[in-house]
């Protein structure tokens, strides 16, 4: 479990029905379980570790000294829990927080539609009441794991008069029901990641309501400076753990006075990984700063945009240094995939563009058009 | 060690954000420029800078100082770096210090530190003597003599040269001309006999200047460190410089930032705020997001000089390579974004575009620490 991830395949994401790749993952994923150690800072009765933030930053800096591989990708311990802790019931807590930590239920996220991208609030899937329960009807779209996953928390419109933003609710939906169903699309590495999901007449209870009904947009947005921060921090996570001029220097060589082959390529190489080693000491003064009780808030964009646009910089290099090697499909395979991967970084989670925005207007303070 | 301020360095930026904002304001810098002061910086705000204990900020208690540490030293730079202040700062209380407490003897330490702390003696460093950075390529000879060494060389860009009552001189006393061994460090009093100090006139109005040395004897006691093996003292030296410039710089860009986006959200065309455009706000919220990276590598650096850490000069060069590209991208934004105004002498952002460039270039320039960066990885 030493080894970094090599590809998506590699990494283990739960749910009912699991699978790994080898018995090492299952057992360190138990073992790690057992500890609480999946969602490190969650409270202990949640299936958490119970640990400070100082203590977490302690155990992720050991793991990541060991080389430890993460034991559980889990779109419930990155977004959705946090969302429950802030903004969920007890029942709720109870319900859903523990199978999460132990990678036993896998969540999708539903939160894009076909005429609702970065205009989220504008979404239109419909939500009723129906005797003790709700009925869900309307298409999300770019459902990351929408086929492999067990349940969805989906952005509906719960109130069709109010204005755009006071009429959404977020709700918990099982998606082993026949009102849901899902149809992977096809990405340009030739993968699918990601999923049409449909909502017919699916059913919801009322108690899978999260925070107070039509008022979902709070909850959503809270939400979603999680998952800024999750897509930012581990683009460059991952970079730091090999610094990118030791995979340029094997495939490029080094010439008679010790440096790099290629002067140009060096050029960019040094600007890149300048820019990553300050970033990523970025991420560590904001995440500094926020247990000094600075708050993170609106600075999630600002390392979601920047995170993201260094990781397209660094695989952009990576095919430049691995030359004709990286074009087939066959031989060097995954540098291709995650090159091609890396290009959804800047859309996913609020493109580029709404981050400069967000910046713009809640940290810089200008003012609208 | 957790990347944020104590509450004591929080106290000195609050401290030192008044004092500047109110006591050195752009205005003073204009003032001495359009009066051509002999000094280049004002002795009554020194003199204040003197009693707050600035000065002694690296000196340690015993010697007269305050001992606050580099990341104190940071933050009077960066608020120095909001308000343009010019002053022997950097030279004297920055790498003078560092010097001195590094590598001094006893004697030198007892010599030096007090009146450096106490306001009384102005520090200089001569490195370079070629059109750019680059301490190791210097021809200036150290050849022992009966009772010191005779020296002999001509140094460019020597920061506040000409108000120095002590120069801090490398010259070579072994090896080629790139060597790193055979290099010497000399505490040379300015006043000795054949020194001839030549004052610049610098675009950005602060003090610079041409040091020649013909034939200087001094005596060994001025020897810093062993005969041949300063370069790593020199090195060290030159850090904390860069260190500080980093920070100096990123309060500058802070600034243009700060500057920019008032004009923006006041100026109107087209009948609204320009700050309202998105071309604007994502040109602002671009730099804002580069000058907060540049933050973190200033703060990393100066902790690294406290901490002695063995990446000590990786993390440095980060840093003045990193800050010195965002501060200049924050001045040139700056310009653009204040339109016809942004190219006038009345508004003050042309100060900041004409400091950055020369605090980009002092001590190694942002090219220079990208390629020594990519050395000290091994490609
Ligand atoms: C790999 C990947 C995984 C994803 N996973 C999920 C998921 O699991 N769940 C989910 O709900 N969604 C997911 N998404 C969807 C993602 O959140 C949206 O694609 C994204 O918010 C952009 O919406 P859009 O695709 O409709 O583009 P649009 O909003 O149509 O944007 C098109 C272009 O216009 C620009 N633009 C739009 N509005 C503005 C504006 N106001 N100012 C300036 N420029 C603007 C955008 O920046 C972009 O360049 C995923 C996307 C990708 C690429």
């Amino acid at each position: 479990m030493r080894q970094p991830l090599r590809e998506e395949n590699d990494a283990v994401w739960g749910g009912r029905n699991p699978t790994f790749k080898s018995n090492e993952q299952k057992v360190w994923l138990e073992r790690t379980v057992e500890k609480g150690w999946t969602a490190p800072e969650w409270p202990v009765k949640y299936g958490g570790g119970g640990l400070s933030k100082s203590e977490g930053k302690i155990l992720r800096e050991e793991m990541k000294a060991l080389s430890a591989r993460p034991p559980l990708m889990s779109f419930g311990v990155w977004m959705l829990g946090p969302a429950l802790l802030k903004y969920g019931t007890e029942a709720q807590k109870q319900t859903h927080l523990p199978p999460i930590t132990r990678g036993e239920i896998r969540w999708a996220q539903g939160y894009s539609e076909p005429n609702s991208g970065s205009d989220l609030a504008s979404l239109m899937t419909r939500c009723e009441l129906h005797g003790d329960h709700y009925l869900i009807n309307g298409q999300k779209i770019w459902t990351s794991y929408g086929h492999k996953a067990d349940w969805i928390f989906v952005l509906v419109r719960t109130d069709f008069e109010a204005a755009k933003h006071d009429g959404i609710s977020l709700v918990l939906v099982d998606m082993a029901q026949p009102g849901v169903t899902t149809r992977p699309i096809k990405l340009l590495s030739g993968m699918s990641h990601f999923c049409e999901t449909f909502f017919d007449d699916a059913r919801c209870k009322v108690d899978n309501v999260v925070g107070d009904l039509n008022r979902g947009w709070t909850v959503a947005k809270y939400l979603l400076t999680h998952e800024r921060e999750m897509i930012g921090g581990s683009a460059i996570g991952r970079a730091a753990m090999r610094p990118l001029s030791e995979i340029v220097t094997q495939q490029v060589g080094l010439n008679e006075l010790g440096v790099l082959s290629d002067l140009v390529l060096r050029t960019d190489v040094v600007r890149t990984e300048i820019d990553s080693l300050a970033f990523l000491w970025t991420t560590e003064r904001v995440a500094d700063e926020a247990k000094a009780g600075q708050g993170v808030g609106a600075m999630s964009a600002m390392l979601k945009y920047s995170g993201t646009e260094l990781n397209k910089r660094r695989y952009e290099l990576m095919m430049y240094s691995a030359g004709h090697d990286a074009l087939t499909l066959g031989h060097e395979a995954n540098l291709a995939r995650d090159w091609l991967r890396t290009k959804g970084n800047s859309i996913e989670g609020g493109t580029s563009e709404i981050q400069l925005n967000i910046i713009a207007k809640r940290i810089l303070g200008l003012p609208s058009a | 060690m957790a990347m944020v301020l104590s509450d004591e360095q929080k106290i000195l930026r609050d401290t030192a954000r008044t004092f500047l904002q109110t006591s050195a304001p752009i205005d003073q810098l204009r003032r001495l420029r359009d009066e051509a002061s002999a000094d280049g910086f004002d002795r009554k705000t020194w003199e204040s800078v003197v009693e707050m204990g600035w000065t002694g900020v690296l000196v340690p208690e015993d010697h007269g100082g305050v001992g606050m540490g580099h990341v104190a030293a940071g933050v009077i730079a960066e608020e120095m770096g909001r308000t343009l202040m010019a002053s022997p700062y950097l030279s004297t209380a920055v790498m003078g210090a560092t010097a001195v407490v590094g590598y001094g003897s006893a004697s030198q330490c007892n010599k030096w530190l007090p009146p450096l702390a106490a306001g009384s003696l102005n520090v200089a460093v001569a490195v370079d003597e070629g059109r750019s950075h680059s301490p190791a390529s210097i021809s200036t000879t150290a050849q022992p003599t009966e009772r010191g060494f005779r020296i002999s060389g001509s140094k460019f860009f020597v920061a506040d040269g000409h108000v120095a009552d002590l120069i801090l001189v490398s010259a070579r006393s072994a090896g080629g001309p790139n060597d790193t061994n055979g290099i010497s460090l000399f505490l040379v009093p300015s006043a000795a006999s054949g020194i001839e100090i030549q004052r610049q006139t610098m675009v950005d109005s602060r003090n610079s200047a041409t040091v020649r040395l013909e034939g200087v004897e001094v005596d060994a006691e001025t020897l810093l460190g062993e005969a041949g093996a300063g370069y790593s003292a020199l090195e060290h030296v030159l850090d904390a410089g860069r260190a500080c410039l980093a920070a100096e710089m990123s309060g500058s860009a802070q600034q243009c930032l700060a500057q920019t986006v008032d004009y923006i959200t006041t100026r109107q065309q087209f009948g609204q705020p320009i700050g309202s455009f998105q071309a604007l706000q994502h040109r602002a919220a671009h730099l804002f997001a580069e000058i907060e990276i540049g933050r973190s590598a200033v703060i990393r650096a100066l902790q690294a000089l406290d901490a002695a850490s063995d990446d000590r000069s990786l993390i440095v060069s980060v840093a003045k390579s990193k800050v010195g590209w965002v501060a200049q991208l924050a001045a040139q934004e700056a310009i653009q974004m204040h339109g016809g105004i942004g190219m006038t002498d009345e508004l003050n952002i042309g100060f900041f575009l004409k400091r950055v460039r020369v605090a980009e270039a002092l001590y190694g320039d942002t090219n220079f620490h990208a390629d020594k960066f990519a050395r000290l990885r091994n490609y």
